[in-house]
């Protein structure tokens, strides 16, 4: 006879990602006209898994002269080959990228997972599928710019300095390689150094797929070898996404002279749920706004505006689903919030829940376990907070929400608009007519309503004020790579 | 015996008002002839400070217009000048012009105006887009004005330069507050009269005289200033406007144009002093005629 | 019913009042009916998106031997047909106790689920095993009775021993608006149950859209409801994932408003190991362990028990099964 009634407490087994199959060398040199050259320094810095700090592969420290190097590669393939070439080529030797990408697609979501702690889950399904569409989806351009700009003619820039960010490192590659590409501009790209694995590993692609020597190069490094990017005289374009504070240095460095930018810097998105809102979905897109690759994200929705009337429910729904979250293993398929990119950033998320704590906010963290090593933090949120707080002011680039309330929809407007970034927003209500109202009215350059941190190549992304300048993805993302005659 | 003449006293434009400068500074510029032009306002720091306070307050009505009210404006200021337009004609002679060639540059102005007044419900429809995004949402991206945009006005125009910055401003919503040519200073003031009786609302458009090199920095400076746009070609003056642009992100534009030729304007000059916006919804896929129900 | 308490009874609150008995009688605090013309709204979309973060979940190892053999528990083992007979009932009550008796150790389905006619016949053959007798009634599938004979439909299933009624809802009066006619109907069951659990079948797929399904999900368990279920698996699409997942955040937010627990049950269309799985997996994640029984949580389907026994089997000898091994009743 059968037991009855069983009831359990379901815990569900490891699940992780096999981490076979993927081809990492034990060490990368700089990808500088279509060979792998040693730094000229000599140098090599360690990437390493901040899930478990474990090294991963040594990458190769440019300098100027690698620098210099590699802008000379590209002015030669520029003058010689990559503009002369017909469009329509060129657009064939894009597509080739974007399906190579596709066919070693779980090689690249591996890695990133490995590089970046970010969830497998996450690389999988987002990352890596974003980043070959966008070069498909420009891919397709390169031969109907005319279509693009009417009633304007336009030629490509020359060379492109692109300098990105850790948080999403090969969709970041893709989206400024792809238009840069398209527009019949060669590349000069350097990936941030806690991150370089997979830029790298697309470098080995580029390689495959036959584009010309010296149309994209790869230079790995620090903080130097961008600003060695952003001097050289001979680059035509800056593309820079990261911080404002670098930006603006960016932006310093290159006034007066003829170099194009384009800046896609920090954040402190607002996202808004009015009482009439959908509230469970809300929910889902708090937690997809703000713990989303553990908030590193510069659209992240890091400040929650919640209408009175619901906010005690809203709190204690968003409380409820912050704890089925799982912390841990980036590579485990069930993961959803992973390791924090590095022990740097860690730190700064750290110094941003005490002061939170100091200026009298009231925190409440996620009620799961972290693993013990690796770089770690439970999903936060703080409520008893004020717009002159400094963790609602400031950009923490981590699992960190702020939660302020208010009574009427011109207040939360005056308050999302109180703020010198205007990147994204979010807007969550049932009623139409006050979408467009809220939509409108709030200084943002993406807007989601009823969703959040959604993303698509056809779709244009970049702010207003001090989220920069400029727009990546879509038709409006070719601008940045062309003059006008 | 002959009637005495009444002279006309030149004074600045700042919220729809025209005081003179709070500074209580004049300069009298000269013709190539050596003749007086006039005692002109020598605007202030402060002149540029109270000037922005009134674009901003101007902005969120003047950006909120519908598209179809902003072009009739436009069209309106047109016609004020049309109407005004023997007294540009004086004052561009007065200023060193020939007669033909004052005429073709206040019938520029208007035509210029009339060109603008167009754009303002088009600009959405062209330069704006419905983005097929892969997954289950509508999407589409459209401009919206930058905000409290500097002019730096052509120097080496009177009445076409100054206009030509304007009027793209303006039409794409955004408000602004717009140095005029030092040595060629009366169509400005004359120009700010015309705003004034067109239905543009009080601070949409201000207006100072005086030095350019001295306004330059408190208005590039200014963290409520969203936009700079230079006319001139002087490197050195554009290099400063870009690195006291990078405190707060202005977008810096420069547009070195001869503002007479008539392809010295377009969409992009309004455009350019425009954000871009996009927005994202969920499309639902109601009933159980879809696989995915 | 005369005019006067007719007339009182179509005003939600007094709707409230007449039945707030029953809810003291589950041992909660009192509560007030709200207006379901207000229950909250749902945007498809979203609910499409949490959904598939729940079947993206990878359930190996001991984990999925827990939850197949869960899954196995949680079973309403159904057969309703026009045909079926004390013969086919009789053969399914066996199988119902004995899965797969090579392996022993396994657990055995919750309940039977029979047609009224059948119930007596169902109670003597599962005697003894600790299976329920469940039995649909109120003119299921269709519900288009007037509602005497829904309470002798369901009467007559009591009597004759069922421990758990399934009832249908109007589904035609709830698209007309008429939502106090829907609590009331089900209201009057509840008390004809008596002692038996009451399951109100919603039938989702009539319903259609995800803000009407909360709506009955509502109306259903303010008015007494043990268990909500989605469908009577004669209308398509039945037990989808978004369906239940909107059910389950109803059953969340009614017990957070009213401390009373109901359960679920999802019907129609979970034929396979790895739907119910992804059913648990948002069981676990939406409400929590304390759904994780069969007092909380079941399944409506005739052919699911075979593909669980067979991933069982499969995990146990590594080896793929065939079906030819699994008896059919």
């Amino acid at each position: 006879m059968a037991k009855k009634n069983e009831k359990i407490n379901w815990e569900y087994a490891p699940a992780p990602e096999s981490t076979g199959h993927i081809n990492l060398k034990e060490q990368y040199d700089l990808f500088i006209d279509g060979k792998w050259v040693k730094p000229n320094s000599g140098k090599y810095f360690e990437s390493t898994n901040p899930a478990n700090k474990k090294k991963l592969a040594s990458v190769a420290h440019a300098n100027e002269k690698d620098v210099d190097k590699a802008v000379k590669a590209a002015r030669k393939a520029y003058d010689n080959v990559w503009s002369k070439m017909a469009p329509s080529e060129r657009a064939k030797y894009i597509y080739r990228i974007a399906r190579l990408m596709q066919e070693r697609a779980r090689e690249f979501a591996v890695i990133e997972s490995l590089d970046a702690g970010k969830v497998i889950r996450e690389s999988r399904d987002v990352d890596v599928p974003l980043a070959c569409n966008h070069f498909f989806y420009y891919a397709g351009w390169a031969d109907k710019l005319e279509y693009a700009f009417p009633n304007r003619e336009v030629s490509s820039l020359g060379v492109a300095g692109q300098i990105i960010p850790w948080n999403f490192p090969l969709l970041m590659a893709a989206w400024k390689i792809a238009p840069a590409l398209a527009t019949g501009n060669t590349v000069v790209l350097k990936p941030a150094e806690t991150t370089s694995l997979t830029a790298l590993k697309l470098a080995e692609i580029i390689e495959e797929s036959g584009l010309p020597a010296g149309v994209v190069n790869i230079v790995t490094g620090y903080g130097d070898t961008g600003a060695a990017i952003v001097n050289h005289k001979d680059v035509d374009k800056i593309a820079f996404t990261g911080s404002t504070a670098v930006g603006k240095i960016i932006q310093k460095a290159i006034a007066g002279t003829h170099k194009k930018a384009t800046l896609e810097l920090g954040g402190k998105s607002a996202n808004i749920i009015l009482e009439d809102a959908p509230l469970d979905q809300a929910v889902e897109g708090i937690v997809n706004g703000i713990f989303f690759n553990q908030g590193h994200v510069c659209c992240a929705g890091s400040r929650l505006f919640v209408q009175e009337s619901v906010a005690d429910q809203v709190i204690e729904k968003l409380k409820h689903r912050m704890n089925s979250l799982i912390v841990g293993d980036p590579m485990d398929k069930n993961t959803d919030v992973g390791a924090i990119n590095s022990k740097e950033q860690l730190d700064v998320i750290n110094s941003y829940l005490k002061i939170g704590q100091a200026e009298g906010a009231i925190m409440y963290q996620a009620d799961c376990s972290v693993p013990s090593s690796g770089y770690y933090c439970r999903p936060t949120l703080f409520t008893g907070v004020a717009q002159s707080s400094r963790i609602v002011q400031e950009e923490i680039f981590g699992p960190v929400l702020t939660i302020q309330t208010f009574r009427t929809v011109d207040e939360v407007i005056q308050k999302a608009n109180n703020t010198p970034y205007g990147l994204a927003a979010g807007v969550w209500t049932d009623k139409g007519s006050r979408i467009f109202n809220l939509t409108t009215k709030l200084r943002a350059g993406v807007v989601w309503a009823n969703t959040y941190n959604k993303f698509d190549p056809t779709s244009p992304f970049g702010g207003y004020k001090e989220s920069g300048f400029g727009r990546e993805g879509g038709l409006h993302g070719l601008e940045a790579y062309v003059k006008f005659n | 015996m002959a009637r005495l003449e009444v002279l006309k006293t030149y004074k600045i434009y700042i919220g729809g008002a025209f005081p003179r400068t709070e500074s209580g500074r004049y300069y009298t510029p000269k013709n190539t002839k050596g003749e007086a032009l006039g005692n002109v306002c020598l605007s202030s720091r402060k002149d540029v400070r109270n000037a922005v306070v009134a674009a901003r307050k101007a902005f969120g009505g003047w950006s909120e217009r519908a598209a179809f009210n902003r072009g009739q404006i436009l069209y309106r200021i047109g016609e004020m000048l049309e109407g005004r337009k023997a007294q540009f004609v004086e004052e561009l002679q007065l200023q060193g012009a020939t007669t033909a060639k004052a005429e073709k540059e206040v019938n520029a102005a208007i035509d210029r105006l009339v060109y603008y007044a167009g754009w303002c419900d088009k600009v959405s429809q062209v330069s704006g887009s419905v983005n097929p995004v892969a997954s289950s949402h509508f999407n589409f991206s459209v401009n919206e004005p930058t905000g409290v945009v500097g002019i730096l006005a052509d120097q080496s125009t009177s009445l076409i330069g100054l206009v030509s910055q304007i009027a793209p401003v303006i039409a794409g919503g955004s408000t602004c507050v717009c140095i005029a040519s030092e040595d060629l200073p009366l169509c400005a003031i004359t120009f700010a009269e015309v705003l004034n009786s067109s239905d543009v609302p009080g601070g949409v458009v201000n207006i100072l005289t005086g030095s350019p090199d001295e306004m330059m920095k408190p208005m590039a400076t200014h963290m409520d200033v969203n936009a700079i746009v230079y006319a001139g070609k002087d490197a050195t003056m554009l290099n400063s406007i870009q690195e006291f642009a990078v405190e707060n992100l202005k977008r810096v534009r420069n547009y070195p144009q001869d503002w007479m030729d008539s392809g010295a304007q377009g969409l992009h000059y309004i455009t350019d002093l425009m954000e871009l916006k996009t927005t994202w919804h969920p499309i639902e896929n109601i009933g159980g005629a879809t696989s995915s129900y | 019913m005369n005019f006067t308490e007719a007339f009182l009874r179509s005003i939600p609150i007094f709707v409230g009042i007449n039945y707030q008995s029953m809810a003291k009688k589950k041992g909660s605090a009192t509560y007030s009916i709200p207006d379901f013309s207000q229950s909250p709204r749902i945007d498809k979309v979203g609910v499409e998106e949490r959904v598939s973060r729940f079947q993206k979940r990878s359930i190996k190892n001991e984990a999925k031997m827990q939850g197949l053999r869960m899954a196995l528990n949680m079973i309403d083992l159904t057969t309703l047909e026009g045909k079926d007979t004390p013969g086919k009932v009789k053969q399914m009550c066996f199988k119902a106790a004995h899965l797969h008796d090579v392996h022993p150790g396994l657990p055995t389905v919750a309940a039977v689920c029979v047609y009224p006619s059948m119930v007596a016949t169902a109670k003597k053959e599962v005697e003894g095993t600790g299976i329920k007798v469940a039995s649909v009634s109120t003119a299921f599938p269709s519900g288009q009775a007037p509602l005497e004979v829904k309470l002798i439909d369901t009467k007559f299933a009591v009597d004759a021993g069922a421990d758990e009624i399934d009832m249908v809802i109007s589904r035609g009066r709830f698209l007309s608006g008429e939502y106090n006619f829907v609590f009331d109907e089900i209201a009057t069951i509840k008390e004809a149950c008596g002692k038996a659990r009451l399951k109100v079948i919603l039938e989702t797929g009539e319903l259609v859209t995800l803000d009407n399904v909360r709506r009955a999900s509502d109306i259903a368990m303010y008015a007494g409801a043990d268990f909500i279920k989605t469908s009577t698996g004669k209308i398509q699409p039945a037990a989808t994932m978004q369906v239940t997942y909107t059910m389950l955040e109803a059953i969340r937010d009614f017990k957070l408003k009213t401390g009373i627990q109901v359960g679920m049950k999802p019907a129609g269309g979970i034929s396979n190991s790895k739907l119910a799985l992804h059913n648990l997996v948002m069981v676990n994640e939406v409400l929590g362990s304390d759904w994780l029984s069969n007092e909380w949580f079941r399944f409506g389907a005739s052919s699911l028990a075979n593909d669980v026994l067979m991933q069982i089997m499969k995990l146990e000898t590594g080896v793929y099964q065939s079906s030819d091994y699994f008896s059919i009743d």
